[in-house]
């Protein structure tokens, strides 16, 4: 054994081997920050070169790229709202909120710390971990894996607070979108209204854009100013984030293990981590009203666990040769590449590799945080540059993610259909979370109820593991109510009969638009799912069972609390999404290069009020942008007419 | 003539500019004849769509074939990995059916998944193999294996398997494991199949972690991680599919040569070969899902000797040690088929008639309740 550790050091610290890792992570990085690339083309940029290259070496390389792709996309969760990929749409609520309030540099240099942390954790507990995974991976059953996306689902509950019945609504309607596409237990397809780009379902990177990075840029343009709405302290703030990470060094450490122990189930890793690390720092903090507004904790939980995530993701992958997440399933790929077999042979005859892919995440952790730590300051002054400066760069970028999804024209009107919704929810105060959630964990809890209730019958939800995650999820959901109400009743007691009159709901008339579309839309899908066979539709029954039954519990609440009524603003943010989808058809229609670049230029020039030598070297920057990215990662965008005679 | 122009108003610039100007000339020249000697002349950059993932099976497939295919063609052209996936592969083979052009620039990678639902007449499908000419083929093979509970050997597991219902995991009614399940209920299993999983490496969790009661890899996969299985006394295998020999009949698999392959087993519970709607189809989706499992494909259009070209180019590597030697670890024990003999069960395995096509829709449908 030792002989095998000491092996495998040997191979971590060879010339090459640091080379290739250090070229990896740069790699990583630069996929990583922006939005919408991710893994994937971070390994098929390296993919090419991997045949025939000697396999530590180019583990090497592998690992230093899948390790700091979590860390890098947090640049964009925190200073722009845009999730850069699934493993950072947590970050996105406090870590954005914090960069409004000022505070960029403290969230990102504690995201990073708290990256660096868990991966190094995760890896750790990887090591030993990896000799006994076998059996305790197989020993989670589909009817195990259904109740964790339960106990994901719960976190709904958590995070919509007061708004309990608008939080479930919006997690309905997000499982109802998330069921569009192929039944997974009958092959037959639902809800595509005969559109093809619905066959496979929505992307998640569009649905994340959508949801959470367009309503922000309206926002933002609709107020104007900066991203940083308080004067910030750059300096000051990274300080802040580093002694952060110090005083919730048991959040981090709690997070981190959750984060490398959830991410070795195969099949669910980095879309239900997030989350749940996210609801654990709001359930065990004292004082929760800073969630959501900016807390920092909101920003280290998910940051701490989704690195060590990506380490956890690994057990899977090479013990099994089922990946546990996008990133791995690509690099499963480049395994096979190198002529490596996963399976029990990566413990019993290439023990060694194993052992240098998991340190070489740990080592690549730490080198990518420490450059992004460096990074952090400098970046984090993008918050006080004047939003309508970065508007079109950023809208540009959000549609160049978008696109990358399923390069599809649908793309980029789904990116405009869900980015409506996003703004009727911001603008309503309707949990965006909470749809995604739903979103997300929609095809893991209907696939592994039906395989649960398939392969092992009823005795599927007496199993000793679903009873325990059955118990965490009620404690998740009771506990909360339980310790309220008993300090509700300690503080009446003890201030004496001064209890506060319970504040009416408010209501609105995007409240009013939401409910009417929300209840039309239960209904145009319960027609479209009509002739579906039992198994086949039951989730989209029981989601639409669900929107619809908590809008109008809602409503009622509504009508006998005699909520008052609130002014929601809504005209000028319906402008800026006609603008959007003009943009989009002039994309479509012209082609995207063209566009973007001209569309750039005038509104810097009109909007920002930007020199016009400014505005054309910005627009000049964005055409560059794009033009590299498709020569160095082959990728295309929507041609139109003139692209191709500008572009080739 | 654009040339030819630009050519004419740079004639009055002046003596500077002759040396250019010839350059110009003779670079139009040049493009000119290539572009009249292009129908023979391998092009200098090919554009290969692989209508999957990176990183899936097929991306991992033609990024090892590429530089093999790269080195043995004249002139050693750039071949370039598309990426489009989607649909299941569907949509990219739409695009390619679309947009490909037929100077052999454009090559499609296709794989068991776009092979399907084009014999099932899927409605999503655009494209049609008989647009397309096949260069090269890779075969693979199968192996179905069942829990020791059910025997210790292949006989008793057997004989258990068709007395009570058994489980097996499944991707989805029409995906790859199509051919077994139908082979599955020749025999007389009464098989379960629980679907929605989304590889098969999922089906063999699911078998591993004993949910389900048989299941099936393919070669690659059965080699690394099945066999480990079976050795500890985890598993015990029933038979392979077998592979097609360039006459058209399933032989035994090279890789598994002990193995009977399913004919065989059928044969000596049957007392006769098996025949009919359900064998026709058996044969024809394990034709075109196993035995051409990937295909390289380009545009019908392609000039012949074009086609030739890359058809030799795979013939000179493909019998070479070196090739033998790390293909061993990406394919299998399999030599990839080239040129007519593709064409010819290509040819054979999509031609599903109507009836057989009844057949498998009603066969679907009471069984496994699924429409296609």
């Amino acid at each position: 054994m030792l002989d095998i550790f000491l092996s495998s050091l040997g191979q971590l610290f060879t010339l090459s081997h640091l080379l290739f890792m250090v070229l990896g992570v740069l790699v990583g990085l630069v996929v990583g920050i922006i939005p919408g690339l991710g893994g994937i083309a971070g390994m098929s940029l390296l993919l090419p070169f991997l045949y025939g290259m000697e396999p530590t070496v180019a583990l090497g390389m592998l690992m230093g790229l899948v390790a700091v792709i979590p860390t890098g996309d947090t640049f964009a969760s925190v200073l722009l709202g845009i999730p850069g990929s699934s493993a950072s749409q947590a970050t996105v609520i406090d870590g954005f909120s914090l960069a409004k309030r000022g505070q960029a540099a403290r969230a990102l240099s504690s995201a990073f710390l708290s990256s660096m942390i868990g991966g190094i954790i995760g890896a750790v507990v990887l090591t030993g971990f990896i000799l006994i995974a076998r059996p305790l991976v197989l020993s989670f059953s589909s009817s195990e894996l259904f109740m964790l996306t339960l106990l994901g689902l719960s976190m709904v509950a958590v995070l919509s607070g007061r708004d309990l019945f608008k939080g479930l609504a919006a997690c309905g309607l997000g499982l109802l979108v998330g069921a569009i596409g192929m039944a997974p237990a009958t092959g037959e397809f639902r809800m595509n209204f005969g559109l093809d780009y619905l066959y496979d379902g929505l992307p998640l990177v569009v649905v994340g854009l959508g949801i959470f990075a367009l309503p922000e840029i309206i926002d933002l343009l609709v107020k104007r100013g900066s991203i940083a709405e308080e004067p910030c302290k750059l300096g000051e703030g990274w300080r802040k984030g580093i002694s952060d990470v110090r005083e919730q060094r048991g959040l981090v450490a709690r997070c981190a293990a959750i984060g490398s122990l959830i991410g070795t189930i195969p099949g669910l890793a980095g879309s239900v981590v997030d989350w749940l690390t996210y609801g654990h720092a709001v359930q065990s903090a004292k004082d929760k009203s800073e969630f959501g507004k900016g807390d920092i904790r909101g920003v280290i939980a998910p940051e701490s666990a989704n690195n060590a995530c990506a380490c956890g993701a690994m057990v899977p992958t090479l013990l099994f040769g089922v990946p546990g997440s996008g990133t791995a399933a690509v690099f499963l790929g480049g395994l096979l590449l190198l002529g490596l077999q996963p399976g029990v042979g990566m413990i019993e005859t290439h023990l060694d590799l194993t052992y240098t892919i998991i340190w070489s995440l740990a080592l690549a952790n730490i080198l990518g945080a420490a450059l992004c730590l460096v990074l952090a300051r400098p970046v984090a002054s993008l918050t006080r540059v004047p939003f309508a400066t970065l508007a079109p760069l950023i809208t540009v970028l959000i549609m160049f993610a978008a696109f990358q999804a399923t390069r599809s024209s649908g793309d980029l009107l789904a990116l405009g259909a869900v980015g409506v919704l996003g703004v009727l929810f911001k603008q309503a105060n309707w949990s965006r979370p909470a749809f995604l959630i739903g979103f997300v964990l929609a095809p893991g809890a209907e696939g592994y109820f039906y395989q649960a209730v398939q392969f092992q019958g009823t005795d599927a939800f007496m199993r000793p593991g679903v009873v325990i995650i059955g118990a965490l999820i009620l404690s998740a959901m009771f506990i909360p109510m339980i310790t309220a109400a008993w300090r509700k009743r300690r503080e009446a007691v003890s201030v004496g009969a001064a209890v506060t009159p319970k504040a009416a709901p408010t209501l609105g008339v995007i409240d009013v638009v939401l409910f009417a579309a929300l209840l039309g839309t239960a209904v145009i899908a319960w027609v479209d799912i009509v002739d579906l066979t039992l198994i086949g539709g039951i989730m989209p029954r029981l989601a639409i069972a669900i929107l619809a039954l908590s809008c109008l519990a809602e409503i009622i609440r509504c009508i006998i609390l005699r909520s008052r009524w609130e002014h929601q603003a809504i005209g000028l943010q319906g402008l800026w999404l006609v603008g959007f989808f003009a943009l989009v058809g002039a994309m479509l229609l012209l082609g995207f290069i063209t566009v973007a670049t001209l569309f750039c230029f005038v509104f810097l020039l009109t909007i920002a009020r930007l020199k016009p030598w400014v505005a054309a070297v910005m627009a000049m920057g964005v055409t560059a942008f794009l033009v590299g990215m498709a020569e160095f990662l082959t990728l295309t965008y929507p041609s139109g007419l003139i692209d191709p005679w500008l572009f080739g | 003539m654009l040339i030819n122009k630009t050519a004419t108003s740079f004639f009055s610039l002046g003596r500077i500019n002759k040396a250019v100007l010839l350059g110009i000339t003779i670079s139009g020249m040049t493009l000119m004849t290539s572009a009249q000697a292009q129908d023979t002349e391998v092009p200098g950059n090919i554009k290969w769509t692989i209508p999957f993932g990176v990183g899936g099976g097929t991306d991992v497939w033609a990024r090892f074939f590429s530089p093999w295919l790269s080195e043995s063609l004249p002139g050693e052209p750039t071949i370039m990995i598309d990426n489009v996936p989607g649909g299941g592969s569907i949509n990219g083979a739409n695009l390619f059916a679309m947009r490909a052009k037929s100077d052999g620039s454009d090559w499609l990678g296709t794989s068991a998944s776009t092979q399907y639902p084009a014999m099932l007449n899927d409605t999503r499908v655009r494209y049609d193999y008989s647009d397309w000419a096949p260069i090269l083929a890779t075969p693979t093979g199968g192996v179905v294996y069942a829990q020791p509970s059910l025997g210790e050997s292949a006989d008793t597991a057997l004989d258990a398997l068709l007395e009570q219902p058994v489980k097996l995991a499944a991707q989805n009614p029409t995906g790859v494991e199509l051919p077994v399940l139908i082979a599955l209920d020749m025999l007389g299993a009464d098989v379960q199949a629980v679907f929605g999983m989304r590889s098969r490496g999922e089906g063999r969790l699911a078998f591993e972690r004993g949910e389900a009661d048989i299941d099936f890899q393919t070669t690659s996969a059965y080699l690394s991680n099945v066999e480990p299985l079976v050795e500890a006394g985890k598993a015990v295998p029933l038979f392979s599919l077998g592979v097609l020999n360039d006459e058209g009949k399933i032989v035994r698999d090279p890789a598994f040569p002990e193995l009977p392959t399913f004919n065989e087993v059928y044969q000596t519970r049957h007392g006769e070969a098996p025949t009919g709607s359900a064998f026709d189809a058996f044969r024809k989706f394990f034709a075109s899902g196993y035995a051409l499992q990937k295909l390289i494909m380009v545009p019908k259009d392609t000039p012949q000797a074009l086609v030739d070209t890359y058809r030799q180019a795979a013939r000179d590597f493909v019998d070479t040690d070196a090739f033998k030697e790390e293909a061993a670890a990406q394919l299998g024990p399999y030599t990839p088929v080239i040129g007519d003999v593709v064409q010819r069960h290509l040819d054979e395995a999509m031609s599903i008639d109507d009836a057989t096509r009844d057949w498998l829709a009603d066969w679907l449908k009471s069984e496994h309740g699924a429409k296609i």
